[in-house]
């Protein structure tokens, strides 16, 4: 059913009758082509663009509880693609590209919204590693924008310009960088390939690989086995877990990051804005609340939940770089597992299991590239070779030494 | 967390920094050990849902290594012990 | 006439009569009251308009899980959005003032969406706003954010302070209602610690809101001594206002109480608010229950509120909300308001009973099997439609309607561990169950025990169970039975209130279920159910009960959504503590600092330190004149600079020579006493984690330098090779950093300079104590120190260290001392400058990427040694033939500028990612040679010097012409140094 001005009226002028689910609920066939674990953005995102894009057919998306409940329903909703190593940057750009034509794509409103993301600059070594890195965005054919303290002031007048322990020096903008309604994510996606023909089964637990001589011939489930050519996971946060049961050890390690949300406010804040200095970015959703994070508790851990000094390291930081947020109220904190992977960047490849699929190691910059993650796990799956934006995402790059380390912090995932 | 250390007894977690997996005290060889053996060593990681042996450097107390054993889905801490104990009953030498 | 809804009784203090506004207009209210029990004394029921459709609200609770009663409180820079009327203490001369309304309260144009709700309903945005593409974002959006949200901030910083505080104890008790106050004195009198913690300002729960008796007294007769006996013990701390906002791991539980929230502003040296870690050995939660309202028509107007809540605005306030009240239950606690504001004298219209078997009321009429079916009143509550038994309609006058779904235990801090309810069928109710957070149990109403005697029973037996000591005899108190039959809707409602601040009804939750969105979590987020500021205190429950009836599922199949803290929503103020402004982090100062300020220092932040940049003197008036000076009378004659902050690294023991052979890359065994090496540290990855020196006091002694941002890394690196990888070796290491004052003494005139400070009996010629030569020396006449031989700058240099306390006056004596010198203290920038100037890497270099072949040194990586990270360093990847080597970049131009971060392309070809040969990581005007210069990596590097290229930063929109160098601009033999 596709979504029109003239639906809408027609549906609210008719007492909402019409609307139909936006997705079936199938049972599992028996077999498929393509079996993709996990109903998270980057699986129905994979799912749509195997679909639609690359005309696959007999597909199916096993989500073990409801779709969209993983990451892509808990993170804090920012887009961007400002990233500054080869490996990356084309792939974060064209992700951001995506954005730009999702909602037309899927026919799906995910308020969409390029208000721009701001990194302020506390330190000249920080500036000329931004200039570094706005160079690298821009040579990559994205936008970038390098902003003196006073620019920076004109546009967030209320930030500490005249009392901070580290003075605001400057800052790297992408205006293009923005918010997404996140939750809107999952489901466009999830509509649209089912509308392309996509099974979506929920509540539907993978408890193994059925795994002969070296190739992988379907999952076990608590729906029984399903059979399939390819079996493709993409279910960050748990990926250790999951490829545990194909006696796979990772180069990740999972971890718990926080988020926050304050109760809802007129707006304060136009844009994303992240502090450079402390441990905080924060931009204001559509609703009005604040929505802000900062470090990951840095323990590993499935728990979904974090503890009170990563709390207060954040609030810490907010309260420093803006200090009109005292008498806000944070309304809910929450936790999501992150893939944090050694060198912080992701893994979108085959195993050595013939048949076996991996897309993960997103860490915590999971949301913002779904919909090139999709696309990418898609040609992978569909082609059996790496999307040109996603060569870099190997498995065998730390065997060869080729990491992706943007931040420079090593085999260290919880430093990334 | 409280992690409860060998020597000081329960502690905030906040005095210590983490460091992952500890299977980082099973260097390899330098002998013997094959790449494919440095390059599990150096990036793969044990990641259970459930008690996983991780090592915790008490920054903000007394400067040790511990080896702690805790339930990455309960966060519930088992034991702990001193890592060079740990180290030197793997017999790791110099 | 003021305060016409004033009934007798309560817990007010009459005599004491407080002033306040709200929007502007006067009122008078009573010490003890609260904004809202204030507001309806005067009449006042709206107090408020809904998120989406801008409905005119009054308060629909009398507490913390209020949705509607929301207000602006105080004025100024302490204007505080979102504040629950119904929690709020008045205080003398409190302003108010409604929020999300446009122009006021009573007229808000925004109410227009009320007319369009066929077209707001869940899940709208997601269908439209979609055409033409570009209008989202440049109309719809801008319009829909301008319209959210719901209180403002006051765009000031906020002036109040915030603490934080730890407290520990064996019991913490949450909640002093009167299972809490059992719990209380179970504990206490057996001795244990005990911190008993309440929301409220007053302690007793639920017992304020009632005419329970207790041993034949009135109840709050008992908590009043219950609470005397308990302040009078060593071994209780009482804490009022005071929220348990979380139940974090291992018994940790965050406590925001409100300190100053109740007076105009915070007293002198008193915080608004402190933030308390407790750490509890074990905890009861006697957090009570909340009332569950009912869904029906038009169930929103102000008027309408919680039947308990009109019972505690009545008994507690003396406050009715209206002179004629209705009642709507499906339970007998429902009886109990009608009984008791008709005791005090209101009128009750009726009590609209859904049982058919409802009990009869003897001071009010009861009509069985009845529901409310719609309710009329704009700005107010003025009748409610009742659907009699027989099917005949009747319409109530009321001006408040105390509606009643029956109570939901308290379960919140219960999850906070990821921990699920379970569903007690007798209470149609979810009650604690599952995995408790360890530690907790839980009692009272919490616990689903809702009677008095039930909850002074269970409070008791879980503090005497939890501590294994003695239970104390429980008071004698009403125990009804309870009957909590589901009622959560009236069949037909469709525009019947679930979340009242969100604006989500029946009908959206109907909807929701047609589209798909099934599970409870998928409910929450299309239709917004449960995510207003009270996180769905009184509506989750009705709205996973009506998806339950349309997926034909039972509740507990449903399930509910997820428990986060806080408990209540927590001002980020308190969150954030005194770490803010210039506190946000410790700031370390060198030993010298204040001589520094004194000379005119500009400082700049590294990391947590404060360095000297650069020091200006008279007539200088751009920082390039300041430092240009300084690099040069450096080089020309002799300069000092403050290198306290680098790490300094005591090794000692017998295997601290082969400790050090583990932890560089390069050789230590072998280092002689009394000379320093260069030394390279790789991360286990094979990437340059840091460099330094160490110097060889000993044969069992080192002295290791780390750069300042590293200081920390490093030490924790170390502990880590020492406990872990090598625990038999016999070693030792300590961090000095803070012991020692250090010193850079460069230039030509250095050696002279110190001749004049270091004791005779210390040869520091060149032969006597040759480039990277080191020792323990005295100065001055007999003070220890220690001096290496070493030159970051290129120079003849020296670094001298003296224990902290003599940092000052060895700076102030250099100073003296130099002056036939002219010699100058330089600061970071001349550091940088000259470290550039002589090719030396440091951060902008050591940046987590580049591996020693990229530094340039290679071959320092020992073969016939371990070292950490020497075996991952010969990775394929990271020794390419065209791998990005150091090298030196000088403009073709003299005048031009070369920026830090740029990238570097051939001189001819495109511009773009796919042809980037490198970049810039450090760049400075080098006054020695006239011109700004650069280092940087370059693929293949070294094999490219004289080569011309350019030199691209769109981002700074510059391109220039370049030449590639080596890195070594100013004496690159090394003749200074040895000089």
């Amino acid at each position: 059913m596709r979504y029109s001005g003239f639906k809408v009226i027609k549906e609210a002028l008719t007492g909402h009758k019409g609307w139909k689910p936006a997705w079936r609920d199938p049972e599992p066939r028996p077999h498929y082509d393509i079996i993709i674990i996990g109903g998270g953005g980057h699986g129905l995102a994979t799912a749509h663009y195997l679909a639609k894009v690359y005309g696959q057919k007999n597909i199916a998306v096993i989500e073990k509880g409801w779709i969209g409940g993983g990451n892509v329903g808990r993170n804090t909703t920012i887009i961007r693609s400002n990233y500054m190593l080869d490996g990356n940057e084309p792939f974060y750009e064209f992700s951001l590209k995506l954005w730009e034509g999702l909602e037309q794509d899927l026919n799906y409103n995910a308020m969409i919204s390029q208000r721009g993301i701001m990194n302020l600059i506390h330190s000249d070594a920080q500036r000329d590693a931004f200039i570094r890195r706005g160079n690298a965005m821009m040579l990559n054919g994205a936008d970038a924008e390098l902003l003196d303290a006073a620019q920076i002031r004109k546009e967030y007048p209320f930030l500490n310009f005249d009392d901070a322990r580290f003075p605001i020096k400057g800052g790297l903008a992408q205006r293009r960088g923005g918010t997404v309604r996140h939750d809107a994510v999952a489901w466009g996606f999830a509509r649209s390939a089912d509308s392309h023909g996509v099974d979506i089964i929920q509540n539907c637990e993978v408890t193994g690989f059925r795994i002969e001589n070296g190739k992988c011939l379907g999952i076990e489930t608590s729906k029984g086995f399903i059979g399939a050519n390819k079996v493709a996971s993409a279910v960050a946060g748990s990926s250790g877990r999951l490829m545990a049961k194909a006696n796979m050890r990772l180069p990740i390690e999972s971890h718990v990051l926080q988020a926050f949300v304050s109760e809802g406010l007129k707006p304060v804040l136009p844009g994303v804005i992240t502090f450079g200095a402390g441990h905080f970015y924060v931009s204001q959703s559509d609703k009005g609340g604040l929505v802000f994070g900062g470090d990951i508790d840095g323990y590993n851990s499935y728990a979904q939940r974090g503890n009170l000094p990563v709390v207060e390291d954040v609030c810490e930081g907010g309260m420093a770089i803006m200090p009109i947020i005292g008498r806000a109220r944070l309304l809910r904190m929450w936790g999501g597992i992150m893939d944090m992977s050694m060198d912080g960047s992701p893994i979108i490849d085959e195993t050595h299991i013939e048949g076996l699929y991996f897309n993960g190691g997103w860490c915590y910059g999971g949301f913002k590239a779904t919909p090139a993650s999709g696309y990418a796990y898609a040609h992978l799956l569909a082609k059996g070779t790496p999307h040109e934006t996603a060569t870099a995402y190997r498995f065998n790059r730390f065997e060869t030494g080729h990491m992706i380390d943007e931040k420079g912090m090593g085999n260290q995932p919880n430093l990334h | 967390m409280i992690i409860n250390h060998p020597l000081l007894g329960p502690r905030d977690s906040a005095e210590f920094v983490y460091l992952g997996d500890a299977s980082l005290l099973n260097r390899p060889d330098p002998e013997t050990a094959s790449p494919k053996d440095w390059h599990d060593y150096g990036y793969l990681r044990d990641n259970p849902a459930g008690d996983l042996r991780e090592l915790w450097f008490h920054e903000g107390g007394d400067r040790s290594m511990l080896v702690v054993t805790r339930n990455t889905l309960t966060h519930d801490i088992t034991s702990v012990a001193l890592a060079r104990d740990v180290a030197l009953k793997l017999g790791a030498a110099l | 006439m003021t305060q016409i809804n004033r009934l007798a009784g309560g817990q007010i203090d009459r005599h004491t009569t407080l002033n306040f506004t709200f929007d502007g207009k006067k009122y008078q209210g009573h010490a003890g009251d609260t904004l809202a029990s204030a507001l309806l004394a005067n009449n006042v029921r709206l107090m408020g308009r809904s998120f989406k459709y801008h409905r005119p609200r009054g308060p629909l609770t009398a507490g913390s899980e209020e949705p509607n009663a929301l207000v602006e409180l105080r004025s100024g820079a302490r204007q505080e959005p979102n504040t629950r009327a119904t929690t709020a203490e008045l205080f003398d001369g409190l302003q108010a003032r409604s929020q999300n309304r446009f122009p006021s309260l009573k007229f808000d144009a925004m109410a227009i969406n009320d007319r369009f709700s066929n077209f707001l309903t869940a899940g709208f945005y997601y269908k439209t706003f979609m055409w033409p593409a570009a209008f989202w974002e440049k109309i719809y959006e801008p319009i829909i954010r301008k319209a959210a949200g719901l209180g403002s901030l006051s765009m000031q910083e906020d002036p109040d302070q915030y603490d934080k505080g730890f407290r520990h104890c064996d019991v913490l008790i949450i909640g002093a209602g009167p299972s809490g106050l059992m719990a209380a004195l179970t504990a206490a009198r057996a001795g244990k610690e005990v911190i008993l913690a309440d929301e409220d300002f007053t302690f007793g729960g639920r017992l304020n809101s009632e005419t329970h008796a207790i041993n034949d007294n009135v109840a709050t007769d008992w908590v009043a001594s219950s609470i005397a006996e308990l302040a009078s013990l060593p071994n209780v701390r009482l804490m009022p206002r005071t929220t348990i906002i979380g139940a974090f791991d291992h018994g940790i539980y965050g406590a925001v109480e409100r300190i100053s929230d109740h007076l105009p502003i915070p007293p002198a040296d008193k915080p608004r608010q402190i933030l308390w870690r407790i750490y509890a050995s074990r905890a009861i939660l006697c957090a009570g229950a909340t009332e569950r309202p009912i869904a029906f028509e038009n169930n929103d107007r102000p008027g309408i509120m919680l039947a308990g809540a009109l019972r505690t605005y009545a008994n507690r306030y003396g406050t009715t909300a209206a002179k004629r009240v209705a009642i709507f239950t499906n339970n007998d606690d429902g009886h109990r308001t009608a009984s008791d504001l008709a005791t005090k004298g209101v009128h009750i219209a009726a009590v609209v009973d859904t049982r058919p078997d409802a009990p009869s009321g003897h001071n009010y009429e009861v009509l069985k099997g009845a529901q409310i079916v719609n309710t009329m009143g704009r700005l107010g509550l003025t009748f409610a439609e009742v659907l009699q038994a027989d099917g005949s309609t009747r319409m109530l006058e009321c001006g408040a309607l105390g509606v009643s779904g029956g109570w939901n235990p308290n379960v919140h801090l219960t999850c906070h561990q990821r921990g699920r309810p379970t569903w007690n069928g007798d209470l149609a109710a979810f009650v604690p169950g599952g995995t408790l957070p360890p530690g907790m149990t839980v009692a009272g109403a919490a616990m689903g025990d809702f009677s008095t005697h039930a909850a002074l029973t269970s409070g008791t037996q879980a503090a005497a169970t939890a501590l294994g000591v003695k239970a104390v005899n429980v008071p004698l108190a009403e125990d009804a039975p309870i009957r909590q039959t589901p009622f959560w809707y009236v069949e037909g409602a469709s525009r019947a209130w679930l979340d009242q601040q969100n604006d989500v009804t029946v009908k959206d939750v109907k909807l929701s279920h047609q589209e798909g969105f099934r599970s409870v979590e998928h409910l929450k987020r299309y239709t917004t159910l449960g995510m207003a500021t009270d996180q769905g205190k009184t509506s989750n429950m009705g709205g996973l009960a009506i998806m339950a009836e349309l997926a034909g599922k039972s509740i507990p199949e449903v399930g509910t959504t997820i428990f986060r803290p806080p408990y209540t929503a927590t001002a980020i103020g308190v969150m954030g503590g005194r770490m803010r402004g210039k506190d946000f982090h410790p700031t370390r100062l060198t030993p010298s600092h204040d001589w520094a300020k004194e000379r005119g220092a500009v400082f700049v932040e590294v990391g947590n330190w404060l360095r000297a940049q650069w020091f200006p003197i008279a007539g200088e008036t751009h920082w390039r004149e300041s430092v240009d000076r300084e690099v040069t009378a450096t080089r020309a004659s002799v300069g000092v600079c403050d290198c306290t902050t680098l790490g300094k690294i005591d090794v000692q023991g017998v295997d601290a020579a082969t400790f050090l052979n583990k932890i560089y890359c390069n050789g230590f065994a072998k280092l002689a006493v009394g000379k320093v090496r260069y030394g390279l540290m790789l991360r286990e990855d094979g990437i340059a984690m840091d460099d330094g020196t160490a110097g060889r006091m000993a044969d069992d002694h080192f002295i290791v330098t780390t750069t300042t941002a590293n200081a920390a890394r490093v030490y924790q690196h170390m502990e880590f090779v020492r406990q872990c990888l090598m625990p038999d070796a016999d070693v030792q290491v300590i961090s000095t950093t803070e012991a020692w004052a250090q010193y850079a003494v460069a230039g030509p005139n250095s050696r002279k300079l110190l001749q004049k400070i270091v004791d005779p009996e210390f040869d520091i010629t060149n032969e006597g104590f040759p480039f990277m030569a080191c020792g323990n020396i005295t100065v001055c006449g007999g003070l220890r120190a220690r001096l290496f031989r070493i030159s970051f700058s290129g120079e003849l240099a020296f670094e001298i260290a003296v224990p902290s306390r003599y940092g000052d006056a060895l700076m102030r004596r250099l100073m003296s001392e130099g002056e036939e010198f002219d010699v100058t203290p330089y600061g970071t920038e001349a550091l940088g400058v000259m470290r550039i100037e002589k090719g030396h890497a440091a951060g902008n270099e050591l940046n987590g990427t580049t591996t020693a072949l990229n530094l340039g040194m290679g071959r320092m990586v020992s073969k016939v040694k371990d070292s950490i990270g020497s075996k991952l360093s010969e990775r394929a990847g990271l020794n390419e033939p065209d791998a990005l080597m150091q090298v030196g970049i000088k403009p073709l131009d003299a005048e031009q500028k070369v920026t830090a971060g740029g990238h570097l392309m051939n001189e001819d070809g495109p511009v773009d990612a796919a042809h980037d040969q490198g970049y810039v990581t450090s760049a400075a005007f080098s006054p020695t040679m006239g011109s700004m210069i650069g280092l940087g990596f370059l693929k293949d590097g070294s094999n490219r010097t004289g080569e011309k290229m350019r030199l691209v930063s769109p981002v700074t929109d510059l391109t220039i012409e370049v030449e590639i160098v080596s890195a070594h601009f100013v004496d690159p033999e090394g003749e200074r140094v040895r000089a």
